[in-house]
């Protein structure tokens, strides 16, 4: 007997939605494996990991708004994704977004009105754009590769906010601290929910989801979009413009990442720290993938990773795990994803081993 | 002035030794055909192991030889996904390098803080008591030794001189014709992998052990994205690509010779410096189109199915 992978005559739709399942449920074994390894009871140790997080309001407000961002941005880049453009600079382009919005609350909040807050988001999409734009920009005029020109990018935005609190904007009153000026009441998100955090930014990222959608299944743009990423080749015997895809796909991320900036520093935190994103940027990725590029699948895919997020802060709390545990798990649950992937193309076949000749011949169609 | 140049020259060496080391290893895998855009999870994660094991066993070269298994083990991974099921490779990269990161900070959370004694009679052995050039044998480490002779020597006498190297170069161009011949396409590309795994382990070591002589997350920083690049930038020519590792190299260093000079410009813009590089020249070698087409292996990210 052997395995053998064959290819589908057509990709397989139910591999599509059972991929990330088999992935999750795969990560899960890992994550067991890891626990019997530090000493833990592994079915008890992944219970509390997984709903401890889950107990009470308060922490499905911190699930809600943790999700957000990662909802928020994942729509953006699953778009650029669609249109095979790479962008894997979400984490600059939210860092930008936190200059921007920042800059804004800073200098207006004290004494601006109730537009504060909306000129902090137009500002934080700017940012984020901008950023977004170098790489678009780039690879259009110049040809240069979007993922590492994006990816330099995330450092020297990192390096320019750590510049802006460590410098003008660190807190005179802030005992020395890296971090800004508290944030003036005008520049915050209101709270949605009584005694949680969750605030305003999770309606923002449903309304993502649904432009998202509404781009992506039912307009033309989005079908330009998704013809260019399936094949280069057609799309331009059809007319549409790679570059504009580049563009599109690029901005859309962008302009999404620089929002979840500005939900960052106007959410819960009301302050801006040199660390204002805990990898946002990079875990959008995996949100992106793992709800199939699809806004309605990464709705989910957000929630499951925002999780994943807080679980990590159980793990260190309850179960006397390093919090980086979640970043090892978001990197197993990408591989498995993409493992299990391969059954979307190919399905296993079990054969009985058979002399190499027969073999050559039934392959002779 | 000559007493002037040397630590800038010096600085500049150790800088960009760890550029070599991954950049020739991503440039062996990419001439092969496969665009392994892991390198830098794969050099988190050798740094880590690298600094465990020399940590524990007080032996830098056992940490150099673990970090070596543990990048040739995560390429193994990535290989199987990209090579093996044809998945995609960028998407492989990216997960490799998220892996990579995510499975460095918890490893070495417990080594966060610890320094690693190095013991200073251990570099450069003998040839330090020499007069005059003493000096310069005891500030080079052996690994930077060794990433002239072994690496950028052996690589350019594989990739332009040695059969195996044309066979590699074959699968890289034209899979399609190299499997005709009778080259094992999916076996080369395998080893090609490795190789660049197993070098992005050597420079994840070095910058643990040799270079910062402790662990900290963030202690990469981006170094293997710009190896990646830095293959670009070397149009697929390791003697280009060494050129390169010290250029960039320089750039790291920037901030010393501005500090030197009394240039008081902002920290962080000087830390931005290798990034920026990184762009500028990606946009100056990329803009030249029929020079990307003449110097990129045609099939570079591009699956190959032996079966047709």
């Amino acid at each position: 007997m052997s395995i053998r992978f064959e290819l589908r005559a057509q990709p397989s739709k139910t591999m599509v939605w059972l991929s990330p399942i088999m992935a999750i449920a795969l990560t899960c074994c890992v994550a067991m494996v890891i626990f019997a390894l530090a000493g833990l009871e592994p079915v008890s140790a992944l219970a509390t990991f997984i709903f401890s997080p889950l107990a009470d309001l308060y922490s499905v407000g911190e699930l809600l708004i943790k999700a957000a961002p990662l909802i928020l941005i994942a729509v953006g880049l699953a778009i650029g994704f669609r249109a095979g453009v790479w962008n894997v600079g979400g984490e600059g382009q939210l860092i930008l977004g936190v200059i921007f919005g920042g800059f804004i609350a800073l200098t207006y909040g004290p004494t601006g009105g109730i537009w504060v807050l909306p000129a902090m988001v137009v500002g934080g999409a700017i940012g984020g754009a901008l950023w977004a734009g170098i790489p678009a920009f780039l690879r259009t005029h110049f040809n240069a590769n979007e993922i590492l020109t994006s990816l330099m990018l995330n450092y020297v935005a990192q390096l320019w906010l750590s510049y802006l609190i460590f410098g003008p904007w660190r807190d005179p009153a802030g005992f020395n601290f890296p971090q800004s000026a508290p944030l003036a009441p005008s520049a915050l998100f209101p709270t949605l929910i009584d005694g949680t955090r969750a605030n305003a930014s999770i309606l923002i990222a449903l309304v993502a989801v649904g432009l998202g959608w509404a781009l992506m299944s039912k307009s033309f743009v989005g079908f330009q979009l998704k013809v260019t990423g399936l094949s280069e080749g057609a799309a331009k015997y059809a007319g549409f413009s790679a570059k504009r895809a580049v563009w599109i796909g690029m901005l859309a991320g962008g302009v999404a990442a620089g929002i979840a900036g500005v939900g960052e520093i106007a959410g819960p935190l009301g302050q801006i720290f040199p660390t204002a994103s805990p990898g946002y940027g990079y875990a959008a990725i995996i949100v992106a993938f793992l709800g199939r590029l699809n806004p309605i699948g990464i709705l989910f895919s957000g929630l499951l990773m925002s999780l994943l997020y807080l679980s990590g802060d159980v793990a260190q709390m309850s179960l006397g795990l390093p919090s980086s545990i979640t970043g090892l798990f978001q990197g197993t649950l990408l591989f498995f994803l993409l493992t299990a992937d391969v059954l979307i193309h190919y399905r296993l076949a079990l054969e009985p081993a058979r002399p190499l000749y027969r073999r050559e011949a039934s392959n002779g169609l | 002035m000559g007493f002037d140049l040397l630590p800038i020259l010096l600085s500049t060496l150790i800088a960009g030794t760890p550029l070599v080391y991954a950049g020739l290893g991503e440039l062996i895998t990419e001439r092969a055909g496969v665009l392994n855009m892991g390198v830098e999870g794969t050099m988190v994660t050798g740094a880590v192991v690298a600094f465990a094991v020399a940590l524990t066993t007080g032996n830098l070269w056992l940490g150099v030889l673990a970090a070596m298994a543990a990048g040739a083990l995560l390429s193994l991974l990535f290989a199987v996904l990209a090579i093996s099921f044809r998945a995609n490779q960028l998407a492989v990269g990216l997960a490799m390098t998220i892996f990579g990161t995510g499975l460095g900070s918890y490893l070495g959370k417990p080594y966060v803080g610890m320094a690693l004694v190095q013991d200073a009679t251990q570099a450069g052995g003998g040839l330090a008591q020499l007069p005059v050039v003493g000096p310069l044998f005891s500030a080079i480490h052996p690994l930077i030794w060794l990433s002239w002779d072994y690496c950028s020597a052996a690589v350019w006498y594989f990739l332009a001189r040695s059969r195996a190297g044309l066979a590699l170069r074959a699968v890289g161009e034209a899979p399609t014709s190299a499997h005709a011949i009778g080259y094992p396409v999916v076996r080369i590309r395998y080893w090609a992998t490795l190789f660049g795994g197993a070098m992005s382990g050597i420079a994840g070591a070095y910058m643990s052990t040799v270079y910062a002589s402790l662990w900290t997350e963030g202690l990469i920083a981006g170094r293997g994205w710009i190896a990646v690049a830095l293959v670009v930038f070397a149009t697929w020519r390791p003697e280009r690509c060494i050129a390169g590792a010290y250029l960039f190299g320089g750039a790291t260093m920037a901030q010393l010779f501005a500090q030197s000079a009394g240039i008081g410009l902002p920290s962080e813009l000087m830390s931005a410096l290798p990034y920026l590089a990184t762009i500028v020249v990606l946009v100056l070698i990329s803009r030249d189109s029929s020079l990307m087409r003449l110097s990129v292996p045609a099939s570079l990210g591009k699956p190959f199915n032996p079966q047709g």
